[in-house]
């Protein structure tokens, strides 16, 4: 974890599922989610486990990239960031990203320059960032397309 | 076979936005005097000890340690449960299973928080996954705004219904002496606050506050005795739903109407509208009032605000919500759900003053978390029929 000069070694495993994500996200810019066996739901996070059938999942599908607002909200109020320790940027687009093929919710930043058009149901595609990193910030945020 | 379980005192904190007069321990001493004195107790009458507040608020852990002095936990079994927001529903459901195991007579339950002596949103936000979660989290108002949303595009409510919501919960508060904010407020008022995430504007939402609750509870044996009214545990259920944010069904809250249909069916209980008389809802934000209580079970799915619109739910409705103010006029989130339990065991007992609904049969208390999870419990005038 960084924040500003400062720097905390903190370790997180993602897991193998985890893993696979940003792997495929970094190398070929594709998002990959998994389905359960028994109840067919594909999971974005990809993890190891169906919560709801208690099943194990190892069937890695490809989602999206494209997809569809879910639900949003746009963040209006001055809040420091856990994260880095500075205060968030804002106003911000905050999408829950339903990917083509996927069955749950995927959140990131969303586009709000014209803030007409972010609204429940409306397409998205990711911007991929010009470097990746095997991080969830390889993609920089969804922009609305009509 | 469980032992039947009563509340037979409560007692609360005068609870302020910022109490530098008191450290922790002697908040929660505050709490717990007053629970004993309502229920005619001392300290050397109470077996164990449930204590809860949200982790690391106060950027201190390990309460059930530090408190024992205040706690009055000397010498005593002191367990400390948290749950996020719920907490304090939980600790009263621990509290509760201990005594119907028939392992404790008399068990004191104690919910607290200090929110001013930490950066809540900041905290709120560490209970997330750091890799999924974290990114464009922005503590529970953004989680509650995008809940907030998908309803409204699934059954057209508006934020006007919203601010009905919170002008009913916040001139309730003028009748409790324990709510922290007590001023009315007018429709227009709460859409023209600020708007912190669309759709939630500033008066929509919860304060920070900071204060304590204690309830005693005690098993059949002794509850009469202690107590003429005593406010008899009919049930309690929680439901998680969700590993990431992003997995919930955002715009229903499926671990109430499923904790809803377990309690009520295990009560009898066929039309909760007509057969419960009081409701105190943790309800974090006033969107939650519309549409958590059709996933209670008390108006079919989309009609929420209709009903809240039509009155039922003011004093004087057919069933009303939040006598107390509300979640949205106090807030010492550990202590929140047990404020809840608290004020519908008043309910219940017939000592809720300037509050009081007239005739509890039935009270409903329950406890929300900010991953969409949710805990009840039912409270009932006449003992359990099982
Ligand atoms: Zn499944």
């Amino acid at each position: 974890m960084e924040s500003g000069d400062a720097a905390q070694p903190f370790d997180y495993a993602v897991g193998m599922h985890g893993s696979k994500f940003f792997k495929e996200l970094r190398d070929n810019k594709k998002i990959m989610g998994i389905r359960c066996p028994k109840c067919g739901k594909v999971y974005v996070p990809p993890r190891g486990v169906c919560g709801p059938c208690f099943q194990e999942m190892s069937e890695f599908v490809e989602v999206g990239p494209g997809g569809y607002i879910g639900t949003y909200t746009i963040l209006r109020f001055a809040f420091i960031d856990p994260e880095t320790g500075h205060q968030k940027p804002v106003p911000y687009g905050y999408g829950f990203i339903k990917f083509d093929g996927a069955d749950t919710l995927f959140q990131h930043y969303i586009d709000i320059e014209d803030e007409k058009k972010v609204k429940i149901g409306a397409r998205v595609e990711p911007v991929f960032a010009a470097e990746r990193k095997g991080t969830i910030k390889d993609i920089q945020y969804f922009r609305v397309v009509d | 076979m469980a032992k039947r379980v009563a509340i037979v005192g409560t007692g609360q904190t005068f609870h302020k936005s910022h109490r530098p007069d008191v450290n922790g321990q002697e908040l929660i001493n505050e709490a717990v005097q007053r629970a004993l004195r309502d229920a005619g107790l001392t300290i050397g009458d109470i077996d164990a000890i449930v204590i809860g507040n949200m982790d690391h608020f106060e950027g201190i852990n390990y309460v059930d340690c530090w408190s024992v002095d205040g706690a009055g936990g000397f010498m005593k079994p002191v367990l400390k449960i948290t749950t996020g927001g719920t907490t304090g529903c939980t600790i009263a459901i621990g509290g509760y299973h201990l005594v119907a195991s028939g392992m404790y007579d008399k068990v004191l339950v104690i919910g607290w928080e200090k929110n001013s002596e930490s950066d809540t949103s900041g905290a709120i936000t560490t209970a997330f996954d750091p890799i999924w979660d974290r990114l464009v989290f922005a503590g529970a108002i953004s989680g509650l705004a995008a809940e907030a949303q998908a309803y409204m595009a699934r059954y057209g409510a508006t934020d006007r219904d919203a601010a009905r919501v919170s002008v009913r919960d916040r001139k309730h508060a003028l009748n409790n002496p324990h709510a922290q904010l007590r001023k009315e407020v007018s429709i227009e008022e709460v859409l023209a606050s600020p708007m912190l995430a669309d759709p939630i504007h500033l008066l929509d939402i919860c304060p920070r506050t900071d204060g304590a609750c204690a309830v005693v509870m005690a098993n059949e044996d002794s509850a009469e005795k202690l107590c003429e009214n005593p406010d008899w545990i009919w049930g309690t259920g929680n439901r998680h739903s969700y590993a990431y944010i992003g997995d919930a069904d955002m715009g229903r809250l499926t671990s109430m109407e499923r904790t809803a249909r377990e309690i009520f069916k295990k009560a009898g209980i066929r039309e909760p509208r007509k057969e419960i008389n009081v409701i105190e809802l943790y309800q974090p934000y006033s969107f939650a009032g519309i549409i958590w209580i059709e996933d209670m079970g008390i108006v079919p799915p989309g009609k929420g605000a209709e009903y809240i619109w039509s009155g039922a739910t003011d004093m004087g409705g057919e069933l009303p919500v939040n006598p107390s103010g509300g979640v949205i006029s106090c807030n010492p989130i550990g202590a929140t759900g047990l404020v809840r339990c608290a004020e519908a065991a008043m309910q219940v007992m017939g000592n809720a003053e300037g509050r009081q609904v007239p005739n509890v049969n039935f009270a409903v208390s329950t406890g929300f978390g900010g991953c969409w999870w949710t805990d009840m419990i039912l409270h009932g005038k006449k003992k359990p029929n099982y």
